[in-house]
């Protein structure tokens, strides 16, 4: 089996797919890239804590002009996770606002993005309907 | 208490294509319009503030002077996303009320013809092999792939957070919203596009990102804006007719996003306007309810509706009900983009931030024409850059 790679690296593809974030150890804002020092409270302590993998829509665009090589229409959005939001597209759903609403419950999904010249896999995340 | 800063002079280059025209002519065109408008030279600015953000690095502050005017006096060259105008005049005024100098000028230049979908900043190049990169340790470019960063795109999230708060904003209001401001700017020969859409138009035009369609969205365009300002002392050196066309700055404010759960995922453009303006209210010693007319920031229709609450225009929640009301029709309680706004008066990023100052000020000064809100006297202009950076200016007629 060829390798793998996750997207980003905030995307844990071991065991069941989940994403991570850096929770300041001081106040609890959460962030999902690297950090110098906590934007919230200054402090420079971080721990990684695994954000939950179901959430809810808070909002969402459905894009028909995007960058180069990206398949469009595409749902883009924001899922709330238990109180951390994360920026995701919404999967596996029909593009139309018929289909999408806010307020629907999603779930974490893997969403493969082709291998490169080495035949590593690269896989992304969205987010599908939960039931 | 440092003094009372005055618009002296102010202009506003026509909007739109601008082939022949380079960046520096538009800004030449503008500063030396403004200056014609004060009745002063370069040689009495003791202050340049300049905005341009499509050459940021190219000095454009100096490039200006070398066809308008070489004095010798400090220029601060400045770049904040779309609020660079309102950022430049907000310099401008700073030194006049740190009393450094008693004249300022402002100018803000975008040539933008042309320039397609704008998006944000962390695109970049795909290579053959994935190898991660930045602080995302990111293997391709995130903008499509997690989400969206195309601006159209980012404000539609944020109109539709809003509607699903408080509801009843759905594609139809936003679309509403969009044929108010394109029949204003029927009235203002100066806007890129002086065309009425009927409803059904807007919302059949091509969709870029839902609920925002083609003209929902603001225009790239060429233009430039530039002002005069000066102290309360200097004012009351010059002749009675200047004095009498002068609009006081009742309050100049510039925020940014304070940290928010979330503001760095889908941008918070809520939270620095409304501190905008809460300070603005309290500097300027004026509400809401004192305006007679606002130019906001609608880059996106759905951008519009939120700046509603953000303004506190209508109480908290209720910029539906505002809009539905009529109240920011031109004919309304509290006219909202009189000039058209961004989605027909067009957007040259960085002249906007002054050109929605210039509408304000020709209606304070009873010149705005055809489209004059009669009996003007206090107007807010808001402008906001994603990043973030939020201006709020209210200006008052002069009392003589």
């Amino acid at each position: 089996m060829s390798e793998r790679v996750p997207l980003v690296d905030y995307l844990v593809l071991t065991g069941t797919p989940h994403l991570t974030a850096h929770e300041c150890t001081a106040c609890g804002a959460r962030y999902f890239d690297r950090r110098n020092a906590c934007a919230a409270c200054e402090a420079d302590v971080f721990r990684v804590v695994d954000v939950p993998t179901e959430g809810e829509l808070r909002a969402f665009t459905i894009v028909s002009y995007a960058a180069p090589g990206i398949p469009v229409p595409f749902v883009a959005g924001v899922v709330d996770c238990g109180g951390t939001s994360v920026r995701a597209n919404v999967v596996n759903v029909p593009a139309d606002p018929e289909h999408v609403r806010v307020g629907m419950k999603l779930r974490l999904t893997t969403v493969p993005l082709g291998a490169d010249a080495a035949g590593t896999e690269a896989v992304g995340f969205g987010f599908e309907p939960a039931g | 208490m440092a003094e009372n800063v005055w618009i002296l002079g102010i202009h506003m280059t026509k909007f739109g294509k601008h082939p022949d025209l380079d960046t520096v002519d538009l800004g030449a065109q503008a500063a030396r319009g403004a200056l014609g408008d004060a009745g002063l030279h370069m040689r009495d600015v003791g202050v340049l503030a300049a905005g341009n953000l499509m050459r940021a690095a190219a000095s454009f502050g100096q490039q200006l002077q070398k066809q308008i005017g070489q004095t010798g006096i400090p220029v601060f060259n400045v770049a904040n996303a779309c609020a660079t105008g309102a950022t430049a005049l907000r310099v401008a005024i700073m030194a006049i009320r740190a009393g450094e100098a008693d004249v300022g000028l402002a100018v803000g230049v975008e040539k933008l013809s042309g320039a397609g979908l704008l998006a944000g900043g962390t695109t970049k190049e795909q290579g053959d092999t994935w190898s991660p990169q930045g602080r995302f340790g990111a293997v391709a470019p995130l903008d499509g792939r997690i989400g969206t960063e195309t601006m159209p795109g980012v404000f539609a999230q944020i109109g539709m957070e809003y509607g699903h708060k408080y509801g009843g904003a759905d594609f139809e209001l936003f679309a509403r919203i969009s044929e108010k401001n394109h029949a204003h700017s029927t009235l203002n020969p100066l806007a890129s596009y002086q065309k009425r859409f009927t409803l059904e138009q807007i919302m059949n035009d091509v969709m870029v990102a839902y609920p925002n369609t083609r003209p929902m969205c603001s225009a790239n365009c060429d233009g430039g804006a530039a002002a005069v300002v000066v102290s309360e002392s200097k004012l009351r050196t010059l002749s009675l007719e200047q004095q009498r066309r002068a609009v006081k700055i009742s309050a100049s404010v510039l925020t940014s996003d304070p940290w928010q759960e979330a503001c760095q995922v889908l941008p918070d453009v809520n939270t620095l306007t409304r501190a905008a303006a809460n300070q603005a209210y309290e500097q300027a010693g004026v509400g809401p309810d004192d305006l007679d007319l606002v130019e906001l920031h609608d880059c996106f229709a759905t951008a519009e509706l939120v700046h509603y609450d953000n303004l506190r225009l209508c109480p908290p929640g209720g910029a539906v009900d505002f809009f539905n009301s009529g109240a920011t029709w031109r004919d309304g309680t509290t006219p909202v983009n009189v000039s058209g706004g961004l989605e027909s008066k067009g957007h040259p990023v960085s002249a906007t931030g002054i050109a929605n100052i210039w509408e304000i000020a020709t209606h304070l000064r009873g010149e705005a024409g055809d489209r004059q809100i009669e009996g003007a006297r206090v107007g807010l202009a808001h402008v906001i850059g994603l990043g973030s950076a939020c201006g709020v200016h209210i200006l008052e007629k002069a009392a003589a």
